[in-house]
């Protein structure tokens, strides 16, 4: 059986297209929020696993919400309203004034091992039942987390799906030595604070898997781009931006 | 668990490219149907394989990872991933996913399979 194919400049809109970010992958900040730094997000290219430069991973997280009545889309409309307070202490999530919505951009204040990093993610995805983050150049890890909730044998799951790959040597050095569990741990923090908004004490279940051992070298220049090194400039020229910022008052 | 709502067709058109023709809803109930057609286009002389997309219906983030997914068990199997029939909308997807960076596109069926002989 052979399909006929459609008039692909068919001008009907499927009824995912209102879920998916407009624009290109270009990440624009629309409003900075007291506190957060846009710097390294504005003009910066969204990656896809396939942009970054370590091995690829698929790390699922999930949380079985036993004992409560819930829906999917109540799940993931408590985690989009409530997305930053659920993140470890730390760690910093800007929301967009508009919340989590298609296109959007936030500004993410991170302290992985304690060093600052300054980042953002876009919305490039967001339905009732799920949404989906993409990450910068510049980002630890070139890809897309997908937060979603479903049914499964009567009972809701909320899960966290990430697909990536670590963006530069640096970053790929850094989850070997240990960042990979940081990661881990970091979205174990975020279900179980994600249950206990429902109220529910769960444990959550963690699959990592590796899909892709070999690294990606034509992405090595990626590092260029290292956005924990350039917060660290930034953080060390600090003072020559205070004393020329006197001498104009 | 709801029932993926997708159909695929396989066709091995010549004896280095096959085609699947996707006709319903990629999301992560897909993964299995998916991966089927898959193994099923997969032939010891397979160069390249060539996703029919102008059956398109509705695809979610998870479906995108899905094609990522895919690619990467084909070029493990060193071969190509093409495409062709996207819509306007699709190719906006795969282009702001960065997708279209390892997945060319095409209009039609020839041009695929055309650029699947080189």
């Amino acid at each position: 059986m052979s399909s006929t194919p459609k008039n692909p400049e068919d001008n009907e809109q499927p009824r995912d297209a209102i879920y998916w970010a407009q624009q290109t992958s270009e990440f624009r900040v629309s409003h900075l929020q007291t506190g957060a730094l846009d710097l390294n997000v504005e003009g910066r290219r969204g990656l896809s696993p396939l942009q970054g430069f370590g091995q690829m991973w698929e790390k699922l997280y999930r949380v079985r919400l036993s004992g409560i009545t819930v829906s999917p889309a109540e799940v993931i409309k408590g985690w989009k309203e409530n997305f930053p307070a659920f993140w470890p202490q730390g760690n910093r999530f800007f929301a967009p004034l508009t919340g989590i919505a298609p296109g959007e951009v936030a500004i993410l204040r991170l302290a992985p091992g304690g060093m600052p990093l300054s980042t953002g993610v876009m919305v490039l995805y967001a339905d009732e039942e799920s949404f989906t983050l993409m990450t910068p150049q510049g980002h630890i890890f070139a890809g897309w987390i997908t937060f979603s909730a479903y049914e499964d044998d009567g009972c809701t799951v909320a899960q966290a799906q990430v697909l990536m790959r670590a963006s530069d040597p640096l970053y790929e050095l850094g989850m070997r030595l240990g960042g990979s569990k940081v990661e881990d741990k970091f979205w174990e923090h975020t279900l179980t604070a994600l249950a206990a908004h429902f109220e529910v004490k769960a444990q959550v279940e963690t699959r990592v898997t590796c899909m892709d051992p070999k690294l990606q070298w034509s992405e090595v220049r990626n590092i260029w781009q290292n956005a924990a090194m350039r917060t660290m400039i930034y953080t060390m020229t600090s003072p020559v931006r205070w004393m020329r910022k006197r001498r104009k008052s | 668990m709801p029932q993926a709502k997708i159909v695929m067709n396989v066709r091995r058109v010549t004896p280095t490219a096959s085609i699947i023709d996707i006709q319903g809803e990629v999301s992560a109930f897909a993964e299995q149907v998916l991966m089927d057609a898959y193994t099923e286009a997969n032939t010891p002389t397979t160069r390249a394989i060539i996703l029919n997309f102008s059956g398109l219906e509705y695809m979610n983030s998870s479906g995108i990872g899905l094609i990522v997914t895919l690619l990467i068990r084909v070029n493990r199997q060193k071969q190509r991933l093409l495409a062709f029939g996207l819509s306007e909308h699709y190719r906006h997807i795969f282009e702001i996913t960065r997708l279209n960076d390892a997945i060319k596109m095409y209009v039609t069926e020839s041009n695929a399979l055309a650029a699947a002989q080189v």
